[in-house]
């Protein structure tokens, strides 16, 4: 049950760990630092609640999102004179309540910077540890091939994609992770190459281990903590392409809600209602700055501690 | 030595480009709906001699492998071919709409360097205190709004309830300026027509804005954390101990350090603004290539498509291009 | 010239305060050249830059006087201190290569010295000849191609004598130098400190050379005082301190020196390990490695105590004269 290792953080010690005792011990030193940083926290706990709401959101909608009623169109939100607590944040152009779509707008938005991430991320992660290990002429086409994806805007390349394949959930996901797995390839493959160098790397090729041995368990869980900062910032920068290609009308397609293309759909009705519009960008400002102060706590967590210990 | 350099860097622009055309080509080539429906505007009761009079017009009716041949070499000869829905040659479509986006892009990085230099400057030298904490709190405020709903909301705030900014478009025909560069703005202090100024000035606050806040916010963060290292360096130290002042430190020995990373980081960023620029344009009315392209795109206009994506595409590597060759120049340690 | 009387500079960290100069006095006479003994972090580098006003933060100076030239300095304004920085008094540090702008050529950062300090009445063309002046007087060879060179193009010493050259550009009365040697090869040592010597004896400078390297101190210095745990524990002419040294301490440093032909195997050093600035216990601070250490020790702190001319130790061991 013992697992050998030689990390950076003990290269002049071998230490012998029970593997299951220390996944623990750091799991409640993170917690703990986690807690400590107010700010990351303040962002864990709204990032985690929003995730809550889009999970129960069939219990926690007080309306059907889909359900139109010509009554209470442009209903504006209870604060404002005509609202009641009924439409709590008013209702949009067809009658329906911004609130409960928002809630289930929730889900898209979250799955699509979750899944996006996760299979980008996957995926460039991999293809960036071997590129930056073995170099060579897989090194060099696949860094030409990134170097050729970056050298278009990225929305305009969305736009392009999506005008041919069409609109819908699962070809959004593969567009988008067609490119973005160029920022984790890029940053693995350079982490790899500097630490190719340093010499716990030398001692296990020494002792004999196996390449891929090396990479995964020696050299990976080095590099894993700005890899997953990286993967933090991206969640937040995806959730809002997916909302300017909803925008565009390109996106999910309504009757879903979207919160993109709920804004879409507010814009005739900027002078007079400008609840339609305004009220799911600030749902989506709020769920993208917590994901941006979590990841930023997280660098601030992960990489001075790697230092000290 | 470092003029061949550049001069190898330039040529490696080409083959690039002409990888960009053909996948450009091919990838428009699958997309669903036929040019020649939009063109006769689905009405539905056209004869087939005039589709098939359409199709020769524009050679839609050549294998795909003769049709590309005809676009490369038009390019080389700088025609891009003639828009299905405007009859127009692409070039001339493509340069009348080309100054709006380039004065927008230029406003956005203008609005967002005025914003994130002094921020960032002045949040790294007072580390901690009030001025330091807003200002990274408005930088994460800046790249968590999306940028299509901060225009929404400015338009709302400024041209809706408080009525002192324009909503819509470039500028009132009335002020339209005299026709030099296209930049209204530009061409308004060329020819001296201060009332042109003013209204186009007031026209592209609000799009500016919107398009420049992310990038101020990014920029804002990458100078904070470049001269807070650079701040601590010994060098900083000695240009004390040489009697210089405060001011004087900061600006000319740490500032100039500091900008080394940031300007790669502006260089980049460049490309984000050409990108962003489509739904900024859709959104105020602007009258840009962004704007073109989408409707293009929703037309299946291929030649305008393809124009204009290569442009987009040549802009953005000379953009990169000129980056790395400021760089050199900012930090004399390194070569291309 | 130059009287520092109990100077205290603490450093308010999350951990507690570091005393890191803690009632440190010293004299220099015009043209004498002090050694600043010490290992590493004992506070030789903050009493340096105490004296020029330059602590970073989280570091202040709380208490204490430097009177230079019968000013106070610690009560000069920021602007006031920007005339005696780089002016009267001058500042080398250890390691050139961080510590010269790397996007500037070196002649245009001696040049800077000369602009701040001179009242604009030289032309532009006279202070790029007293530039090259100045890299001829450091010794460097053709100062036209040197000017015009960014410090990444020159080698150690070529940079540390530049750092020279902008610390004498405005002729100072003091010149503080942090290790200036300590970077460097030996053979390169040896023409720096005699590019030294050469400026204390011609322009009759007063120097303040921090170093660890005893082997420099007696080469070099008229005086010498030696810090531990941020005060000063000994003080003496060169000579009574090398072949005559009093605190333990001094003794252990002087020891430690390994010397060819010792028919000793071992090198002897002192035992243990510097103490953590930050948790000092009462009494003296060198009480845990001393060899000759007693109970009263302990008990309380021992000041700096005159036991003969131009001699001053801190040891309970000695009577005060």
């Amino acid at each position: 049950m013992a697992e050998l290792y030689i990390t950076k953080k003990d290269s002049s010690k071998i230490i012998k760990y029970n593997k299951g005792k220390m996944c623990w011990e750091r799991i409640k030193h993170f917690l703990k630092e986690l807690i400590q940083c107010h700010t990351a926290f303040l962002g864990a706990i709204i990032v985690l609640s929003f995730i809550l709401i889009a999970i129960f959101a069939p219990f926690i909608a007080p309306h059907d999102p889909l359900k139109a009623s010509i009554i209470n169109r442009l209903q504006p939100p209870f604060w404002i004179d005509g609202g009641n607590i009924n439409y709590l944040l008013g209702a949009d152009e067809i009658g329906r309540d911004i609130l409960s779509r928002i809630i289930y707008g929730s889900r898209v938005s979250i799955l699509v910077g979750l899944v996006t991430v996760g299979i980008s991320g996957f995926i460039g992660t991999l293809l960036g540890s071997f590129a930056g290990y073995y170099r060579g002429r897989f090194d060099a086409t696949l860094s030409r091939f990134a170097d050729l994806l970056l050298s278009f805007p990225y929305l305009i390349f969305a736009i392009f994609l999506m005008s041919i394949v069409g609109p819908g959930f699962f070809n959004l996901i593969v567009i988008l992770c067609f490119k973005s797995w160029v920022n984790f390839f890029r940053l693995s493959r350079g982490e790899m190459i500097s630490e190719k160098t340093k010499e716990y790397v030398e001692a296990a090729q020494a002792l004999g281990v196996s390449d891929l041995k090396i990479i995964f368990k020696e050299i990976l869980p080095n590099i894993i903590h700005s890899i997953l900062v990286l993967a933090t910032l991206r969640v937040g920068y995806f959730i809002i392409l997916e909302a300017s290609l909803s925008f565009l009308g390109l996106g999910i397609q309504p009757p879903t809600p979207a919160w993109g293309s709920m804004i879409n759909a507010g814009r005739a009705y900027m002078l007079s209602s400008w609840w339609v519009s305004t009220i799911p960008g600030i749902a989506l400002l709020i769920l993208v700055l917590s994901i941006n102060l979590l990841g930023e706590g997280l660098r601030d967590i992960l990489d001075p501690r790697l230092k000290l210990e | 030595m470092k003029g061949i350099k550049i001069l190898e860097r330039i040529l490696i622009v080409i083959p690039t480009m002409l990888a960009i055309a053909i996948l450009v080509f091919v990838l428009m080539r699958m997309m669903p709906g036929d040019p020649v429906d939009k063109m006769m505007g689905e009405s539905g009761n056209v004869s087939i001699e005039e589709i098939q009079a359409l199709e020769k017009e524009f050679h839609l009716d050549l294998p795909l492998f003769e049709q590309l041949k005809i676009f490369i070499t038009g390019i080389f000869h700088g025609d891009l071919g003639v828009s299905f829905q405007e009859r127009k040659p692409v070039w001339n479509i493509i340069i009348e709409r080309l100054p709006a986006t380039i004065e927008l892009a230029l406003g956005a990085l203008i609005f967002s360097l005025i914003v994130a230099i002094p921020i960032g400057v002045i949040s790294a030298v007072k580390q901690n205190s009030l001025i330091d904490r807003l200002g990274m709190a408005f930088a994460f405020l800046g790249i968590s709004a999306p940028a299509f709903w901060l225009g929404i909301v400015l338009i709302i705030i400024f041209a809706v309830n408080l009525n002192i900014l324009p909503v819509y478009g470039r500028s009132i025909f009335a002020y339209k300026p005299v026709h030099i560069t296209g930049m209204y703005v530009l061409d308004s202090i060329l020819s001296r027509n201060w009332l042109a100024l003013k209204d186009s000035l007031r026209h592209l606050i609000l799009p500016s804005i919107s398009l420049g806040a992310a990038q101020a916010a990014v920029i804002t963060r990458i100078l904070r954390s470049s001269m807070l290292e650079v701040l601590r360096a010994d060098y900083v130290t000695l240009a004390r101990t040489k009697g210089l002042s405060e001011y004087i430190v900061i600006t000319r020995h740490a500032l100039r350090n500091a900008l080394i990373p940031t300007v790669t980081v502006i260089g980049l960023q460049i490309g984000m603004l050409l990108g962003g620029n489509m739904i900024i344009e859709t959104i105020f009315g602007w009258p840009g290539l962004g704007r073109l392209v989408v409707t293009s795109i929703f037309n299946r206009d291929f030649p305008v498509i393809q124009g204009a994506v290569m442009l987009y595409a040549l802009i953005y590597v000379t953009a990169n291009l000129i980056v790395d060759i400021l760089y050199t120049y900012l930090n004399p340690r390194t070569t291309l | 010239m130059l009287k520092i009387n109990n100077l205290c500079t603490n450093f308010f960290t999350y951990r507690g305060i570091v005393k890191a100069v803690d009632g440190v006095s010293l004299e220099l006479k015009e043209g004498e050249v002090l050694g600043l003994v010490g290992e590493s972090g004992c506070g030789k580098s903050v009493t340096l830059l105490s004296i020029l006003g330059l602590v970073p933060y989280p570091g202040r100076t709380t208490d204490g006087e430097v009177c230079f030239k019968g000013e106070n300095l610690l009560e000069k304004s920021s602007n006031e201190m920007r005339h005696y920085r780089g002016n009267k008094i001058s500042m080398i540090f250890q390691d050139p290569m961080t510590t010269l702008n790397p996007v500037f050529h070196v002649g245009e950062q001696i040049r800077e010295s000369l602009r701040v300090h001179k009242h604009s009445r030289i032309s532009k063309r006279n202070e790029k000849e007293k530039v090259f002046q100045l890299i001829k007087d450091v010794g460097l060879p053709s100062p036209e191609q040197i000017y015009y060179q960014y410090p990444y193009q020159l080698s150690g010493g070529m940079q540390q004598r530049i750092l020279i050259a902008i610390a004498l550009s405005c002729q100072p009365k003091l010149i503080l130098a942090d290790e200036p040697t300590t970077a460097l090869d030996v053979t390169i040592q040896a023409q720096i400190l005699d590019l030294l010597r050469k400026i204390n004896k011609d322009m009759g400078t007063g120097i303040i050379l921090v170093t660890h390297d005893l082997g420099v101190v007696a080469e070099f210095c008229h005086k010498v005082a030696v810090m531990y745990a941020g005060k000063i524990v000994e003080t003496g002419l060169v000579d009574q301190i090398i072949y005559d040294p009093k605190h333990p301490y001094t003794e252990g440093l002087l020891k430690s020196i390994p010397k060819i032909g010792n028919k000793k195997n071992k090198i002897q050093s002192i035992p243990g390990d510097v103490p953590d600035l930050a948790t000092l216990p009462k009494g003296c601070a060198f009480y845990p490695r001393c060899s000759q250490h007693m109970p009263k020790c302990k008990k309380n702190e021992i000041p700096l105590q005159k036991i003969e001319k131009e001699r001053q130790v801190s040891c309970l061991l000695y009577k005060k004269v």
